[in-house]
């Protein structure tokens, strides 16, 4: 088989092949005009037009004539295509064909490494080695046979291919997949820019997180557009120039589920580009939020295989969402078609690119118009690429890129025959050409003696002798060869007659041997047509519910997103966090997202009423130091990192989202970790479960940023660490140094304005400006002192001091400058750095008069921030109301929201909790969390959906089960991962039946 | 200069007046002397009973009665336990204490992990340090003994139960080398990380797990062998070190967390006959009934958790010893973080009595059944007669961050010091800021 395909390619080549003209010619040259007509053919030319009983005519690899009453000429190799159907061949807008495979990603930043603080590609580059918009897909693209066929078997005939390596990836070519001739192929060179957030083969340091990724391509514009004033500082700077001059093409964002291709989509927004967005696989889970990108998509259908849940201890750790995901997701194009969202399908990203038509079946079946499909495949991909000028329809002028079928493509069992590119044959089925079933007299002829048979060939090629006996037969075709043998009786251990010989349009013929041996010579010929078969019945399945989409995308995520409500919480013990203190036998009113009113016995006829005799209700609790919810936490590749945003990166589907709901948090500060002396921008957000990245965001907030001093910053767990700095002194002089710089900063941007804006340095400027404000993870007295002395120096507060374990020591200080404490009650011993921690830091800090927190910087202790106030009693004495005010007033005071949250006052968002028990007390409970009005925890509800989230998961374990039996291909269970990110973290945790502990901070 | 120098002096004697003693000079309580009572206390005996208005008696050492209206002796040394709240003194029933002083970051920390896959002779107890500062804020908050075991790649080592007012590891040894521990590899198959950084995968984990598992069961199975002959050719300590656990006289705490693991805990100790002990459980919930059909106990890994799956209970780790108590297994709560939270034992089985257990019987889960599982409850783990007068008092409940307020404690009938280090920097500073 692969021989004669080889064979046969080879030759379609040699005849149509044109040499370029520059070229030489090594012989006598052999010029065709390649002109064919393919008749009677059903030509569908594009979504919206097909033609009955067509002829299409090519010539030179293009198309001259399309139509019904095309005149043939003389001259034309005519192809009779009765029966046959016609396409444009697809476009695939997203692949790296004939560009060389790129090298394994380097992936994230490793804290024990050495740094790499610079690019090491030789040349006038950009510092970045991310940053590489001077590579050009066309300068090293080749025709690649190899890889051409598999796109060609799918019906492809043209592909932008780029070079998938870097934050920017520089411009991709488009190419036809004809492979006789590179020169040919190349139909586009510069056709689009590609950009991605993942570094790729970079080895340097920076940037080791998502975040660090977006500030880097950020200022990678900012750098451009300020190198357009030739700065003689630059010099010559070759990727910036590559940048500029490749920002008129299209401009497509390679990113990756639903949520990244919103924050591409926030970074063209930025920068006035509309990106062509790469990715959204699962949008259907959002569909509306990527509709407002008003964006085109590029996404692909390689849908999640079933997995093997056979054995319960492995499917036990498959999640939910997952399992979901399965189901859901060859619903994702005909969600994108519903939500009229412009997009291309790529078959690039398969795994196994032999499912392409099955999946794009799925999504048919899924809701998707054969249609739309076809346009997804044709005229999309060719427009976001710019050549649908060139291909993408069967049009007189463009070229002759088409495909030959059996049947409507989509069809279940219609293949592709041939696969014209640029007028040249390539051969996917060509024995699908004839169409073999049918009824058949068969003759062998043994010793001179005729014996008939009846033979019956289906168009699957399963065919039977149907004599006295219906004898099953094998029979097989390559190209125009055929083979046939069949047992000479019923009944095991029968001979078999086996034949060979070659199709001739309805008549086949050649030899054989009959079951004993002796030589025979054999003919079959048409004599009829099967009755066509029933219609398959329909899938039971699709008929069946499917699993619903919820917000968040989790087993405990909500079908829709709760309302606000109006509630009246009657007569509980309030803990106000205000002077009037714990109130008894008190009503609180909610209205609107406000707490409307606190007093006795208050009355609304609109409130859903809350029974709180016996329970205690208090102000939601603020986290002042979280790392939940984000997708990355350190930017560790530099010392400096104040570009870096948290709110860049938020992740709305952290299941740790709603366990902190069940434990009373409404607020949480994110933080960037403590890698670098000068941490990332923090995100301060409400907990509100369902909400999308943006609207977890606490509106109208102040502006924070991350500081770390310290252990973590001098990198001690590292044995050959070479990034400055490795003491405390040279963690002093990284501060002194980063405010100098922006000192000058300052001054230049109001001096000249083609300073060029430094993202890092604007986030510093702020801060001098008191625009953004310090949290700073700190431990030792020491540079906690020079920390407040240095902001001293350069005219600002330091705001927060975190972790503060040693604070104790330098409270007065502390006091003096005016800083607030964030602290652990109880924590000890886990570095060098806390072996002077103590249990009653907190209280002393409070007695000497500083504004002090309980924060967790830990997901577990999060939901129970309430008893580790609860310990500051214990340790030191403080009165329950103040310690109860360190996890609810305080921190909204450090956070500069203490006139939004943080205690029960009429005006106030109405971010509550009702409590079981004394809230600092271990056998407290929230039994609701409301955040701005919106139950979003409520203990009873939670008892149901958990019966729903075991139903659900047993209904798809059971599905999955059934593929499986089926006969359907399954994959092993895998574990869906749950990450827990801290301080000092820069891996996933894989540990799913422990919880891991990173080295805490 | 030289003033100055002289008043820094001056000052610095000033504050050794104020704060008498160190860490240094918190010393380990001599031989109780005589006879001590306990009156009129809530008496929780640590096997679900809770006597009011309560004596406690006890004399060289040793529980002598227990119970409501009995009189102090004469001579007693009295303790008015009015309005008070005793306990047994808490068992730590596993962890590294003493073996690994700083977290992170310092290599010379470690006496904890052994370099080799198999160490089955080496003890912990030799290596406990009675001077680390940890001890004696866990002592402060009613922590008197403690389980000290080695970690290691798969065989770790022997494990001591220690009490924690000693001068030195072997006045501190309460009963030594009272079982083998073994780890067990992972058998869930996991996927590359969703998140920025990409993960590497093993090339074939679960045979690596399995080859781990046939190692183990080799081991022993020549172990076993090996100890029928008494005469060798070469001694082999760490067969001879086996000898404990085919005598039963040795348990072999399994860490396992995972249902497969556990599963194959429980084959370990059925083919060799083994008292196994299951150490972490996090997912021991998932097969309880069988570990009580086995009479297998847990000592569980860390109370305060997050759940294993994201559509796990939010509270599962929670109420997962009432789960196991309510199947009808023997249950320890531990706390397996590191040192910086093992104070808060009694807060973990304050959890475990939010959800689910009775507060007596959250109690059991960090004294008696503690000491059960570690073969020591002939001589603690509740404040019955005849026991080591190992004693915890509490303002209020001990259980509960309102009412936990250790104001006494003796082990073995000594009356231990509840000082530290975080005590001492606290009146260290109290005395900077004039603070009351």
């Amino acid at each position: 088989m692969k021989r004669i395909f080889l064979w046969l390619t080879l030759l379609s080549v040699s005849v149509m092949s044109k040499a370029q003209e520059t070229f030489p010619i090594n012989g006598v040259r052999d010029i065709r005009s390649g002109l064919y007509a393919f008749t009677n053919a059903t030509i569908v030319q594009n979504a919206t037009s097909k033609i009955e009983k067509g002829t299409l005519l090519i010539k030179q690899g293009k198309i001259i004539a399309v139509g019904q009453n095309v005149a043939v000429p003389a001259d034309a190799v005519v192809v009779d295509c009765s029966g046959k159907f016609i396409y444009p061949s697809f476009v695939d807008a997203y692949t790296n064909y004939g560009v060389g495979t790129n090298s394994r990603p380097a992936g994230g930043f490793n804290y024990g490494a050495p740094a790499q603080f610079v690019s090491n590609k030789p040349g006038a580059y950009n510092w970045n080695q991310s940053i590489k918009p001077e590579t050009n897909a066309y300068e090293i693209f080749a025709a690649d046979e190899a890889g051409a066929s598999v796109y060609r078997a799918n019906g492809f005939g043209t592909v932008f291919t780029h070079v998938k390596d870097g934050i920017a990836r520089g411009t991709g070519a488009v190419v036809t997949l004809a492979t006789h001739d590179t020169h040919q192929a190349l139909i586009k060179t510069k056709a689009a820019a590609v950009y991605s957030f993942e570094k790729g083969s970079s080895t340097q340091s920076y940037p080791s997180s998502l975040m660090g990724s977006i500030s880097l391509l950020r200022q990678t514009y900012i750098d451009a557009k300020w190198y357009q004033t030739k700065p003689a500082t630059e010099g010559t700077n070759l990727s910036l120039d590559a940048f500029n001059a490749t920002q008129s093409l299209p401009q497509i964002f390679a990113a990756d589920d639903k949520w990244s291709t919103l924050r591409a989509n926030r970074i063209g927004a930025e920068f006035g580009i509309q990106y062509i967005l790469k990715g959204g696989d699962n949008g259907y889970q959002r569909i509306e939020e990527l509709a407002k990108t008003k964006a085109s998509f590029i996404i692909g259908i390689d849908f999640p295989v079933a997995m093997d849940v056979e054995d319960p201890n492995d499917a036990r750790f498959v999640s939910l969402a997952d399992m979901k995901h399965w189901e859901l997701a060859p619903t994702n194009p005909a969600a994108f078609e519903k939500a009229n969202i412009p997009f291309s399908i790529s078959v690039s990203e398969m795994k196994d690119s032999k499912t392409f038509f099955a999946n794009l079946r799925k999504a048919i079946s899924a809701g998707l118009s054969e249609a739309k499909a076809l346009d997804a495949l044709t005229k999309t991909p060719a427009t976001q690429i710019g050549v649908y000028d060139q291909v993408g329809s069967v049009e007189t002028g463009k070229w002759a890129n088409f495909i030959i079928t059996t049947e409507p493509v989509f069809s279940s069992t219609s293949k592709i025959i041939e696969n014209w590119v640029q007028g040249k044959k390539y051969v996917v089925n060509g024995s699908e050409w004839t169409n073999l079933s049918g009824k058949y007299k068969l003759t062998i002829v043994n010793a001179g003696v005729n014996t008939d048979y009846n033979l019956e060939v289906k168009k699957d090629l399963t065919a039977s002798i149907i004599n006295a006996d219906t004898l099953s037969a094998k029979l097989s075709v390559n190209e125009s060869f055929i083979k046939l043998s069949f047992p000479s009786k019923k009944g095991r251990g029968a001979e078999q007659i086996r034949l060979g010989g070659v199709i001739v349009g309805g008549n086949w013929n050649g030899v054989g041997t009959d079951a004993l041996g002796n030589k025979t010579t054999w003919t079959a010929t048409l004599v009829g047509q099967l009755a066509a078969a029933a219609e398959k019945k329909k899938d039971a399945d699709s008929t069946k519910a499917l699993a619903k989409i919820t917000y968040p995308f989790l087993g405990f995520g909500n079908e829709t997103i709760p309302n606000q409500e109006t509630i009246l919480i009657k007569n509980a013990t309030v803990w106000t966090s205000e002077k009037e203190g714990v109130l008894q036998n008190t009503d609180v009113l909610v209205k609107g997202g406000k707490i409307a009113k606190v007093g006795k016995n208050l009355s609304d006829a609109s409130a859903k009423l809350i029974d709180g005799t016996g329970k205690h209700l208090s102000a939601g609790i603020i986290d002042e130091h979280s790392h939940i919810a984000a997708l990355s936490i350190n930017e560790g590749g530099q010392s400096v990192t104040s570009e870096v945003r948290i709110g860049d990166n938020m992740n709305p589907e952290d299941i740790n989202i709603y366990r902190q709901l069940s434990g009373g948090v409404t607020t949480s500060h994110i933080l960037h970790g403590s890698a670098n002396t000068i941490g990332g921008q923090t995100q301060l957000m409400k907990l509100r479960w369902g909400a999308t990245d943006e609207g977890l965001k606490f509106a109208g907030a102040d502006p924070f940023i991350k500081f770390a001093l310290g252990e973590n910053v001098k990198r001690t767990t590292s044995t050959n660490n070479n990034r400055f700095p490795d003491t405390r002194m040279g963690v002093e002089e990284v501060l002194n140094d980063a405010f100098d710089r922006a000192v000058d900063y300052q001054k230049a941007m109001k001096s000249n304005p083609n300073t060029r804006r430094d993202l890092e340095l604007d986030a510093l400027v702020e801060i001098m400006n008191k625009k953004r404000f310090i949290t700073c993870h700190s431990y030792v007295q020491t540079e906690i002192t020079y920390m407040m002395r240095v902001a001293e120096k350069y005219g600002f507060k330091v705001n927060t001091f975190t972790h503060i374990l040693d604070g104790y020591k330098v409270a007065d200080k502390m006091k003096e400058h005016g800083a607030t404490a964030s602290t652990f009650s109880d924590w000890f011993m886990y570095k060098t750095e806390v072996q002077d921690a103590i249990a009653y830091n907190a209280s002393i800090m409070q007695k000497v008069g500083l504004n002090v927190c309980i924060n967790s910087d830990d997901a577990e202790m999060a939901r129970r921030l309430n008893q580790e106030a609860g310990k500051v009693v214990k340790y030191g004495g403080v009165s329950e109301q103040d310690a109860f005010n360190m996890v609810t007033i305080n921190p909204a005071k450090a956070l500069h929201v203490d006139d939004k949250v943080g205690s029960i006052k009429a005006g106030k968002d109405a971010d509550l909790v009702l409590w079981s028990d004394n809230p600092l007390s271990i056998y407290a409970k929230s039994l609701y969390t409301i955040v701005d009005g919106v139950i979003y925890f409520d203990r009873e509800k939670d008892a149901e959906v958990r019966k729903v989230v075991a139903a659900e998961k047993a209904r798809l374990v059971q599905k999955m089960l059934g593929d499986k039996r089926a006969g359907a291909p399954t994959r092993p269970a895998m574990a869906s991962l749950q990450t827990t990110l801290q301080c000092a973290d820069h891996d996933d945790h894989d540990d799913l039946a422990t919880i891991y502990e990173n080295e805490k901070n | 200069m030289q003033k100055k120098y002289s008043t820094l002096f001056i000052l610095s004697l000033a504050l050794l007046c104020k704060v008498t003693s160190a860490q240094e000079t918190i010393y380990p309580a001599g031989p109780q002397q005589g006879t001590t009572a306990i009156i009129h206390a809530t008496v929780h005996v640590g096997n679900g009973t809770v006597l009011n208005d309560a004596t406690v008696v006890f004399e060289k050492g040793k529980i002598t009665q227990v119970g409501a209206g009995i009189a102090a002796p004469a001579n007693a040394t009295i303790v008015d336990g009015s309005g008070k709240q005793v306990y047994p003194g808490l068992i730590l029933s596993n962890s590294y204490l003493g073996l690994k002083e700083v977290g992170s970051g310092v290599r010379g920390s470690n006496d904890l992990v052994e370099i080799g896959e198999n160490n089955a002779s080496i003890r912990s107890l030799v290596s406990y340090n009675t001077d680390s500062k940890i001890i004696n804020v866990l002592r402060a908050n009613g922590i008197l003994l403690a389980h000290v075991a080695p970690e290691g790649e798969l065989i770790d080592g022997q494990s001591s139960v220690v009490q924690l007012d000693a001068w030195n590891y072997e006045d501190a040894a309460y009963k030594s080398d009272i079982g083998q521990f073994i780890e067990l590899p992972s058998f869930v198959v996991r996927q590359r990380g969703r998140g920025f950084v990409r993960q590497p995968q093993a090339a074939d984990p679960m045979k690596e797990a399995f080859n781990k598992i046939e190692t183990i069961k080799k081991f022993f199975t020549e172990a076993k062998a090996y100890l029928q002959e008494k005469n060798h050719a070469s001694n082999n300590l760490k067969f001879e070190a086996t000898r404990g656990l085919f005598e039963g006289k040795q348990k072999l705490f399994v860490r396992a967390d995972e249902v497969k693991q556990i599963l194959i805990a429980i084959d370990i100790a059925k083919a060799f006959g083994f008292k196994v002990v299951i150490v972490g459980g996090a997912e021991s919930f998932q097969i309880a009934s069988i570990l009580a059909a086995n009479s297998i106990p847990v000592i569980l890994g860390a109370q305060h958790a997050l759940p294993n799956t994201e559509d796990d209970d939010v509270d599962q780790p929670y109420k997962l010893p009432a789960q196991l108590t309510k199947a009808g297994v023997l249950v320890s709560i531990s706390d397996m973080s590191e040192n910086t939270k093992q104070r808060n034992l009694s807060f973990n089985a304050g959890t475990a009595a939010t959800y689910g257990l009775s507060k007596e019987e959250a109690l059991s889960a960090i004294t008696l059944n503690s000491a059960k599982i570690l073969g020591i409850d002939d001589v603690t783990g509740s404040i019955e007669t005849g026991k080591d007068a190992n004693i915890v008092i509490s303002d209020g409940d001990i259980l509960d961050m309102r009412g936990n307020q250790i104001t006494k404690a003796f082990i073995q009938g000594r009356d231990v010091s509840l000082d530290n280090k975080q005590k001492q920097l606290y009146e260290r500073y109290k005395f900077k800021y004039k603070i009351k």
